[in-house]
Parts: structure tokens; C-alpha cells; sequence
């Protein structure tokens, strides 16, 4: 499948002279939802504002449905609508007025019937009339999102959507992501909500220091970097490991309480039934176990702090 | 050309003008109203006609592109000063529109809300003095195109300016000297001629000049001079303003 979005080694060079990016290459497919993952100040939302044409790129390009953002920006930029990570939005504007401007801006003849839908998927429907002064943070969030889909964009690009967005809100905006892409929508993402990432994406895109670091599937990531580990509390504590399950690696914690075996997702499976053969013939009794994987957030931690 | 996004800037800008319709509109019709009061009547009275017109009449060009000038700048200077402010011109940078629909949308609502405080000064003083217009038409298309070029100049001050200081440099520190120096209170034939060969050098001269004979039939210099004094003022404006958004100085990092 052609990608909708392809970066080709984009470099990104401050005039301050500090290099936000270098040589990102990068292609987003057509109808996915893409998470970008990184440290504060990795370069996420330098890339997006090269895409979105706020930021022109030193060097490389940058391709939206086969039109550059350099020389054919009024092509490119009409495909896409920006959820910004700042919240800005004139605030003696109403709701209403910000979010209809928008669609002008963009392009499109005014359409209420379908605003009015946004407001009310939003539940923004009560609050049109009210100045965006007079809104609670999260509902501002809630306007730039109501804003970006004013316009019917073909890819949407939000950058830390739900910060400081309550449980529920989260919960919600969830729900219309997916529904938008459900729609056709493709959607870039980044987040420092590892769960956000885990439970949205089709794929996941790490950047550091202004490098893309690794691209993946998300199940694919979880399950090549994948670790389980198996908890095993047994009844009677141990101090020493028996010298015939020294090549386990067991982990000792919980005062001898609780023995800890790290395996990788992929190994045979065979090795946990010998485990506990072993652990019996040892005469060690089991009290309870319990088996964890590893989750995007400890993939995320492995790769930042390499 | 995007239409909606014209439309939808231009409509825009006029509402928050609508919002603040009496600071936008009383303001300078206050202030005009005083300077009849001590030029016109308190000091004019004193002063002999000039070429005939009395004093309070002669100065009614010169109030209006006074007001104007200053109107025009600090307007479409801060209808961009502020988006960048707030940070709303992210969005602007990231809308599919050229500068053309941004010259249009934002300097042509800039442009009608001076050219609206012209107007209503006019009528103002024309309560105030009887006034007879030999040209209106060259008046009316005079009025427009010194505001659009203003407008312009302002939008470009609003680009460039990184602080509300900035923002309030430019009019205060050389438009007001040069309006008050540019013989709106008298005629530039009144001031010794080493003064009048130094007035020379002051574009706004040539813009209340020109003003001034769609009024009065006389002028300082000819009419064609002043309208093309203003008409390359315009244009090397929007120059500017295009190649500041094609090179993204100022506009895009
Ligand atoms: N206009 C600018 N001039 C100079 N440096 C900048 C500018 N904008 C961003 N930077 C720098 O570029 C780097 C990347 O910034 P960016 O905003 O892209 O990070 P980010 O990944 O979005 O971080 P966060 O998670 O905090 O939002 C940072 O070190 C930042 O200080
Ligand atoms: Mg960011």
C-alpha cells in the first residue's frame, strides 16, 4: 500500500543552531493509527509542525498524498487537520465561532449539520455560545479537537491530545479516535501515556534526540521485545537458591517469599513445566503464580535509557 | 485564491471590530473632536483664511489622514501581533492559503474598518464646519488606497514586531512626528523655505497634500504625484509582506 505520509530524510536545524531533527525518515500508512513516542524534546512536535507547513525543514522532504509540503503546500495542508499540543485559541471567541472559522479557513463552504455533530460528539453542544475564555482546560482541548475535525481532514495529527485531560475525557476521546479511524481517518499521535499508545495504535514510532530510534508494529514490538515474568510465591521462605535451579536465573524478593523467573515471550514453553518440576523435586511448594508481560512502557524505558 | 478562508478572516476581524465597536469608533472621533475645538476654534480664530478657507475647514484633510495613519497601522498591526501572541497563527500557517487570501482577508477587514473612521470623521466634522468637497469621487478613492497602503505598512509592523513595545514603536516614534510635520495644520507654503525643502522629505507631506485637493482644488504638489506617491507606498508594502511569507522571515521558523 502507497503511504500517505513520506518522510525522506528530514533535518531539522534551529536557527539558534541546535538540531532538532536529523535525517528522520519516515512513512505513515494510508488508514493506520500512528504513535509517536519520545522523551521531552525528542523533535515530536517539530516533525508535526514541518508536516502541518508551520516549520520549514533545513533539509529532506516531506510527502502528503504524492504533493510535497514545500512546493504544493495548498494540496497538502487542506488533507490535514492539527490538534496542537499548546493550547491556543483566540479567547473572546465563542466556541462556535472559533470552530466555524476554522472550517472556512480550511477551505470548506459552511456545513451546520455537521458542525452541530462535532459539538455534540464532543459534548461541546451546551458550551457553543460560551467564550472560550470561560472554558475549563479540557474542554479548550476539546475545542482544538473539534476545530482540526471541522474541516473533514484526511489525516489528523495530534499531539498530546489528552494532557491533562481527566480519566473519563480520556476515556472518550479514545472512543473518537477510534471512530475516526474507523472513518478513514489516518491519525498520528504522540503521547507520554504509554497505555495510550498500547491501546490506540496500529503501529509505534520511538524518536530520541531528534532520531527515530525503531519503528514497529505494536504487537510485533510487544512481542519481539516482549519479557514475561513469572512470579512464584511458595509457601516456605528461601534464602539460597537450590544449586539444581541455579541455571533459572531465579530472583529472591519478599524475604524468601517470592521467587521470580524472567523469560522471553518467544521461548519454548516447555522450560516452565520443567521449572516447576524442578521447584517440586526440590521440594519447594508452591503457593500461588502469576505470569506479567512486559508492556510498551517498559519497551519505552528499555530503549530511552540505552 | 481560497474564497472561504477570505471570508471566513475577513468575517472574523470584523467581529472582534464589531465587539469593540466604541473603542474602534468613538476613540477617534473624540480626539478629532478636540482638536477641532483648540485648532479650529480656540486657536483658529486667529488665524487668517488660507486661500480663502478658514482655518477650521483647511485643517479637515489633514485630522482625517492624522487619524487614519494611525488607525490603519495600529489596526492591521495587532489583527497579526495578536494570533502570533496568543498563538493562534499556528493555525493560520498550517491553513491551505496563500498570501493573497491573507492580504485580503486580514488588510482588507483592516482597510474597512479605517476607511469606516474616515468616513465617520468626515460626517463628523462636517457637523461641526461646513465643508464642500470639489472631488469626492478622487476623495473617496484617495481615502481607500492611503488606508489600504497603511494597512498594509501595519501588518507588516505586526509580522515584525516581538513585543507589544515593538508593536507601538513605529506609530508613535515615526508616524506621529511625520503626520504632525506633514502639514496637517498648515500648508507646507507657510513655513520658511529652507523648512519647506526639508518638508520635502517627508512622504506623509505629499499624502495630505493630495488629500487636500480633492477638498480644496489647491494643493502643495500635484495631485498625480501624491497618488503616485501612495500607489508605490502600497505596493512596495505588499512586497514586502509577500516575500516575508514566501521566505517565511518573521512568519515561519
Ligand atoms: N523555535 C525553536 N528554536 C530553537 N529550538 C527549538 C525551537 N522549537 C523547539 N526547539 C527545540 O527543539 C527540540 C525539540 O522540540 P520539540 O518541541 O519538537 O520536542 P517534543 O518532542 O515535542 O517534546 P515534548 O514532549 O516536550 O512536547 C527541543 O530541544 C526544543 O528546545
Ligand atoms: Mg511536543
Amino acid at each position: 500500500m502507497k503511504p500517505i505520509i513520506s518522510i525522506n530524510s528530514l533535518s531539522k536545524t534551529f536557527t539558534s543552531g541546535f538540531n532538532a531533527l536529523e535525517k528522520v525518515s519516515l512513512d505513515i500508512n494510508k488508514g493506520e493509527i500512528f504513535a509517536l513516542l519520545g522523551p521531552n524534546g525528542a523533535g515530536k512536535t517539530t516533525l508535526i509542525s514541518i508536516i502541518t507547513g508551520i516549520t520549514i525543514p533545513t533539509s529532506g522532504s516531506v510527502k502528503v498524498n504524492n504533493y510535497d509540503v514545500i512546493k504544493d503546500p495548498i494540496k497538502t495542508r487542506s488533507l490535514i487537520g492539527l490538534v496542537p499540543q499548546e493550547v491556543a485559541i483566540e479567547p473572546f471567541e465563542t466556541v462556535l465561532s472559533s470552530i466555524k472559522f476554522s472550517r472556512g479557513l480550511f477551505g470548506k463552504p459552511q456545513d451546520s449539520l455537521y458542525i452541530n455533530s462535532i459539538l455534540k460528539q464532543l459534548s461541546l453542544w451546551e458550551k457553543r455560545n460560551t467564550k472560550i475564555i470561560e472554558l475549563s482546560g479540557g474542554m479548550k482541548r476539546r475545542v482544538l479537537i473539534a476545530k482540526a475535525l471541522s474541516h473533514e481532514p484526511l489525516v489528523l495529527f495530534l499531539d498530546e491530545p489528552t494532557a491533562g485531560v481527566d480519566v473519563e475525557l480520556r476515556k472518550d476521546m479514545w472512543g473518537i479516535i477510534k471512530s475516526l479511524k474507523y472513518s478513514g481517518v489516518t491519525i498520528i499521535l504522540t503521547t507520554h501515556y504509554i497505555e495510550e499508545a498500547e491501546n490506540l495504535a496500529d503501529r509505534v514510532g520511538f524518536i530520541n534526540n531528534g532520531q527515530i530510534s525503531l519503528i514497529e508494529e505494536k504487537q510485533q514490538l510487544i512481542n519481539k521485545m516482549g519479557k514475561k515474568t513469572l512470579s512464584i510465591h511458595i509457601q516456605n521462605a528461601i534464602q539460597n537458591i537450590p544449586y539444581k535451579l541455579k541455571k533459572y536465573k531465579l530472583e529472591i524478593s519478599n524475604s524468601g517469599n517470592t521467587l521470580t523467573y524472567n523469560y522471553d515471550i518467544n521461548s519454548e514453553k516447555t522450560v516452565i513445566t520443567a521449572l516447576l518440576n524442578d521447584l517440586s523435586k526440590e521440594n519447594i511448594k508452591l503457593k500461588d503464580i502469576k505470569s506479567k508481560q512486559s508492556s510498551l512502557e517498559d519497551i519505552f524505558i528499555n530503549i530511552v535509557g540505552k | 485564491m481560497n474564497y472561504y478562508a477570505i471570508k471566513a478572516i475577513y468575517l472574523y476581524e470584523m467581529s472582534r471590530t464589531y465587539r469593540t465597536i466604541s473603542q474602534s469608533l468613538i476613540a477617534p472621533v473624540i480626539s478629532t473632536i478636540l482638536y477641532f475645538v483648540v485648532f479650529g476654534s480656540a486657536i483658529g480664530s486667529k488665524i487668517e483664511n488660507i486661500e480663502g478657507i478658514s482655518y477650521g475647514v483647511f485643517i479637515v484633510p489633514g485630522l482625517v489622514m492624522l487619524s487614519v495613519l494611525m488607525q490603519s497601522i495600529t489596526n492591521a498591526a495587532f489583527a497579526i501581533y495578536f494570533p502570533k501572541f496568543v498563538g493562534t497563527i499556528n493555525e493560520l500557517l498550517s491553513a491551505p492559503v496563500s498570501t493573497i487570501d491573507i492580504v485580503i482577508g486580514y488588510i482588507g477587514a483592516a482597510t474597512t474598518k479605517s476607511f469606516s473612521i474616515g468616513i465617520i470623521i468626515l460626517i463628523t466634522a462636517h457637523l461641526i464646519v461646513p465643508l464642500k468637497i470639489v472631488h469626492p469621487l478622487y476623495m473617496l478613492l484617495f481615502l481607500l488606497l492611503t488606508c489600504f497602503a497603511f494597512c498594509s505598512f501595519g501588518f507588516i509592523i505586526g509580522l515584525w514586531a516581538k513585543n507589544f513595545e515593538q508593536l507601538n514603536l513605529v506609530p508613535m516614534l515615526i508616524i506621529t512626528p511625520l503626520v504632525f510635520l506633514g502639514g496637517s495644520f498648515y500648508s507646507i507654503s507657510m513655513l520658511p523655505v529652507f523648512w519647506q525643502k526639508i518638508s520635502m522629505f517627508n512622504p506623509v507631506v505629499y499624502l495630505i497634500s493630495g488629500f487636500r485637493w480633492t477638498f480644496f482644488n489647491f494643493s502643495d504638489f500635484s495631485f498625480g504625484v501624491s497618488l503616485l506617491a501612495i500607489f508605490s507606498f502600497a505596493i512596495l508594502c505588499n512586497s514586502i509582506i509577500f516575500w516575508m511569507f514566501k521566505t517565511g522571515y518573521k512568519v515561519r521558523n
